[in-house]
């Protein structure tokens, strides 16, 4: 039997057919919605690859039933630059090289942008390294993560100073 | 014939403008908008789920499976198990050279190891795949697993590591162990490692009659053919292996596996594109490991510390059914000087997969050993660790003799010294403390890897319209090849970086050697710089031959390639466009190929290799044993930099490695079972980010005329070395024990002595 759900997914309303009701988030994105810049480290919640934003919140995708969320607003990767223009926090990992073999990119830049807008970090390198810590980069980037969150953090609180003048 | 000087010219005559350059990554935006593909994100139409059933138990036979169950599971496809698997043309388990590994293919119901695989279920869907590898509920005849490195008899294994030999002494140790007054013996410990590169090993392979196209993670496109090809009974040729992005390596996909081979079986058996990911619990078994080891070192010093003796004796473990021997004790033959060395290696054979190359095989392994019996003799010489390192500098290879083809090391120990505030360091333990009262500790460590090369392949076009293309099936793991291997190519090609076409990552392109050794940018890069050579040589033949060039008859003087023009070399202002020289000819492009390959001349006369220095701060919770690897600071000298901001993410990806290696890395066995207990990312410890709040990659300077032509050495290793010996010893510097089982736990810092 199939289970109807509605999902706002990068600002798009989506209806899914969900053929199977053991679907997790992040294989509904991968495998049936061809989203599949959030990526599979570890469908156990440990290592952060399949962060996205659900309402607003940073979640681990995998331990996300997909059958829960009718009617969540769902941003991913595939939605952060936006007509062609990179997010800040996207400028920012690639100007501080804050990635090596990018499998864990996705999740970090969902876990930055999430970080940011919950304003538990500002700009202490300290909390941001604490806050960032859900993500696992077994390259070793976290010098350059960490300084593009903090870079993007204070590109966005200009931009919003800005909005506010 | 004209005098080609091109291609005997110094690099650096033609070279500057795109080597050596910061570049952001040329994948960087494909990256960071989720718009790089990477294996498991293919989806070819009609594709089918595959997934591993792997066994829970690391010896005996797979007694049942319940195929019938997992068959009526509704999306079920096919199960494939030993009974049933389709024929190969070659054994899984034939070996006919040293790199050519036993692979499980379902070949028996024997199992050897835990998370071997024991079949494979197909389905429609993932969750459908999921659940009925579930219900194959194996049942098995369980035998008494052989675990760890007393599980056996030992000897001494033919080779270890690359068929390096396992016993090598130089001078009398014994003699000179008589002769020394300071003398220490200690053992350390190693544990199992796990490459757990963030990216599963995945496959997505597709058949058409006996034409397979893959879509797989590589870091030896060639290699992964050729055994497919074996494997299969096909020619190389008609495999294709897409690979442009590895969600990581770290060695474990240098050969292609055994679960990779299984989704190719797979995808024949049903006729259908199959898709199968290796669960993050798979990858601790069937896709190679570091081996655990203990290491006895046992050193002797003269009254004025200098090292008259150097003993490194190594156990260590290999499967039952194959041969990979980890060569700790090598990590002795090139980083101190000593009138004598000798190094040994003893293995036993255990119910664990083959362990196989991790990042810095051997020298990690070997160097956290080194560096802790270092710092335990400069203390029992009542030297400072610097000072004691420095005093026994090594000025020629100490087991070979041969001279360094370069060698700033002293100039590392410098400069990392010199920013980490070494100077202040307290000689005895247990000095420091911070403002929160934890105890502070400060060590060192020397850094060392071999600069190896492999043989590479690279074809180079120019073509009429300026534009260049260089081709070569090179591998990016993260290390940066798409971007560092362009700068290369097109300093080759004599262009702006934004003028060439770089093609790689496919195997249908020129063979660029294995991803390994930290030898990918030496040996590509040097093919295309040949590559380079060749097809502006040929240009420049068109042009000096012809009349109305104003090149003709520069032959003799050799031209410059420089900004897509040739330039004559004793007279600038007499050059002409690639494509203007091209055009007259009547040609639509020209082509050159290039061949990258250690120099075996120079290579017998020099020892290569890249060098570091690392100064570690540790702070250490007195009550508590909590560690933080606070500051680390590292100066690496590995000749020529192509990139330096992406060879400074490298080393501080090593750099956080020897920290793991040090404070955090295991995998722990059950001593009952064979089982590794702890198969998943939040019990198998690596470094998050908080762990590593202070990182510095210094690049030393140097210039080395004899490693090739580049002067490239190689970073994707090194940074491990060094880095966990001073890691620990900063430990003991911070608490004054000297813990010798590695990782380093606080139950090891606060439990009664």
């Amino acid at each position: 039997m199939n289970f109807s759900i509605s999902l706002t997914i990068n600002g798009a309303r989506r209806n899914v057919e969900l053929d199977d009701p053991r679907t997790t988030l992040l294989d509904l994105l991968r495998e049936r919605l061809d989203l599949t810049g959030t990526k599979k480290g570890c469908d156990r919640g440990q290592c952060g690859a399949c962060t996205v934003i659900v309402d607003g919140r940073r979640i681990n995708s995998c331990l996300a039933l997909a059958l829960s969320l009718d009617g969540a607003d769902v941003r991913t990767i595939e939605g952060v630059a936006q007509a062609g223009r990179l997010h800040p926090v996207q400028e920012a990992f690639i100007a501080h090289d804050g990635l090596q073999c990018g499998f864990c990119t996705p999740g970090q830049i969902m876990s930055a942008i999430g970080l940011i807008q919950e304003g538990q970090a500002g700009d202490d390198p300290e909390r941001v390294r604490e806050g960032m810590s859900g993500n696992l980069c077994r390259c070793g980037a976290y010098q350059g993560i960490t300084a593009a969150v903090l870079t993007a953090q204070k590109a966005l609180a200009a931009a919003s100073r800005k909005e506010v003048a | 014939m004209p005098d080609i000087a091109l291609t005997r010219a110094p690099a650096h005559v033609r070279h500057g403008s795109n080597i050596g350059q910061p570049l952001t990554r040329r994948d960087g935006v494909l990256k960071v908008t989720g718009a790089a593909k990477y294996a498991a994100d293919q989806h070819p139409a009609g594709m089918l789920h595959a997934v591993l059933a792997v066994s829970s138990i690391a010896r005996g036979r797979v007694a049942f499976l319940d195929v019938a169950a997992a068959k009526a599971h509704p999306g079920v496809v096919e199960v494939i198990t030993p009974a049933n698997r389709p024929t190969l043309a070659q054994d899984p388990d034939e070996k006919s050279d040293p790199f050519m590994f036993r692979l499980d293919l379902l070949q028996s119901d024997r199992v050897r190891y835990a998370n071997q695989p024991i079949a494979v279920v197909i389905a429609e869907t993932l969750e459908a795949a999921t659940e009925g590898a579930a219900q194959l509920a194996p049942r098995y005849e369980v035998e008494p697993a052989r675990v760890g490195l007393d599980a056996a008899e030992s000897f001494v294994p033919p080779a270890v590591g690359v068929g390096n030999p396992a016993q090598v002494t130089r001078g009398d140790v014994e003699a000179g162990l008589a002769a020394s007054t300071r003398k220490t013996a200690e053992t350390y410990e190693t544990p199992a490692q796990f490459h757990n590169p963030m990216e599963p090993h995945a496959i997505v392979a597709a058949w058409d009659g006996d034409t397979l196209s893959i879509d797989t993670p590589s870091q030896g496109l060639a290699v992964a053919q050729a055994r497919l090809a074996g494997l299969f009974g096909i020619p190389p040729d008609n495999i294709h292996i897409r690979s442009p992005f590895l969600g990581g390596g770290f060695g474990c996909k240098g050969f292609i596996s055994g679960p990779q081979i299984l989704g190719a079986i797979a995808a024949r058996a049903v006729g259908r594109p199959v898709k199968l990911v290796l669960r993050r619990e798979q990858m601790f078994g069937p896709v190679g490991h570091r081996a655990p080891t203990r290491q006895t070192l046992r050193l002797g010093a003269d009254q004025d510390g200098n090292l008259l003796a150097l003993d490194h004796h190594t156990k260590t473990i290999s499967s039952t059914f194959d041969d990979f021997f980890e060569p700790a004790s090598d990590a002795s033959h090139t980083l101190y000087g000593s009138a004598a060395i000798a190094t040994s290696h003893e293995a036993v054979r255990g119910d664990i997969g083959t362990p196989l190359f991790m990042r810095a095989p051997g020298e990690a392994t070997g160097s956290v050993a080194l560096e802790s019996a270092i710092d335990e003799m400069a203390q029992a010489c009542g030297m400072d660790p610097l000072a004691f390192r420095l005093k026994n500098y090594a000025e020629v290879e100490p087991i070979s003799g041969r001279p360094f083809s370069s060698k700033a090391l002293r100039e590392c120990y410098r400069q990392g010294a010199e920013r980490f505030g070494w100077a202040r360091r307290p000689l005895a333990p247990r000095q420091m403390r911070d403002a929160e009262g934890l105890l502070v500790g400060w060590g060192v460590g020397t850094a060392t890897f071999p600069a190896l090369m492999f043989a590479g392949n690279a074809r180079a076009v120019l073509r009429r319209d300026g534009s260049g293309v260089m081709e070569i099936g090179a591998h990016d793991m993260g290390q940066g090849a798409w971007t560092a291997l362009a700068q290369i190519a097109a300093d080759a090609l004599g262009l702006d970086i934004d003028q060439l076409e770089f093609r790689s990552g496919t195997s249908d392109l020129p063979d660029a050697g294995i991803a390994g050794g930290s030898a990918h940018t030496a040996t590509a890069g040097m093919a295309i710089h040949n590559a380079g050579a060749d097809v502006i040589a040929r240009l420049a033949n068109l042009a000096t031959n012809d009349q109305r060039s104003p090149l003709f008859g520069a032959g003799n003087a050799g031209v410059i390639a420089r900004d897509g023009r040739l330039l004559r070399r004793d007279d600038e202002s007499r050059s002409e466009r690639y494509a203007d020289i091209l055009g007259r000819a009547g040609l639509a492009q020209i082509e050159g190929h290039g061949t990258g390959a250690a120099d075996a001349a120079a290579q017998a006369d020099y020892a290569m290799h890249a060098h570091g220095a690392v100064f570690a701060e540790v702070k250490v919770d007195p009550d508590l044993g909590q560690m933080r690897a606070t500051r680390v600071v590292g100066a690496f000298a590995a000749g020529r930099i192509i990139n330096p901001r992406m060879v400074q993410s490298q080393l501080q990806g090593g750099m956080i490695w020897g920290v793991s290696f040090a404070l955090h890395e295991q995998a722990v066995i059950d001593p009952r079972s064979g089982r590794p207990m702890n198969a998943n990312l939040a019990e198998y410890h690596i470094p998050v980010n908080a762990d590593v709040p202070s990182l510095e990659a210094i690049l030393v300077e140097e210039r080395d005329p004899h490693v090739n032509a580049l002067g490239i050495k190689g970073v994707g290793e090194i940074g491990i070395t060094g880095t966990a010996g001073a890691v620990a010893n900063a430990v003991w510097h911070a608490t004054g024990i000297r813990v010798r089982k590695f990782p380093i736990t606080i139950d090891r810092l606060i439990e009664p002595r």
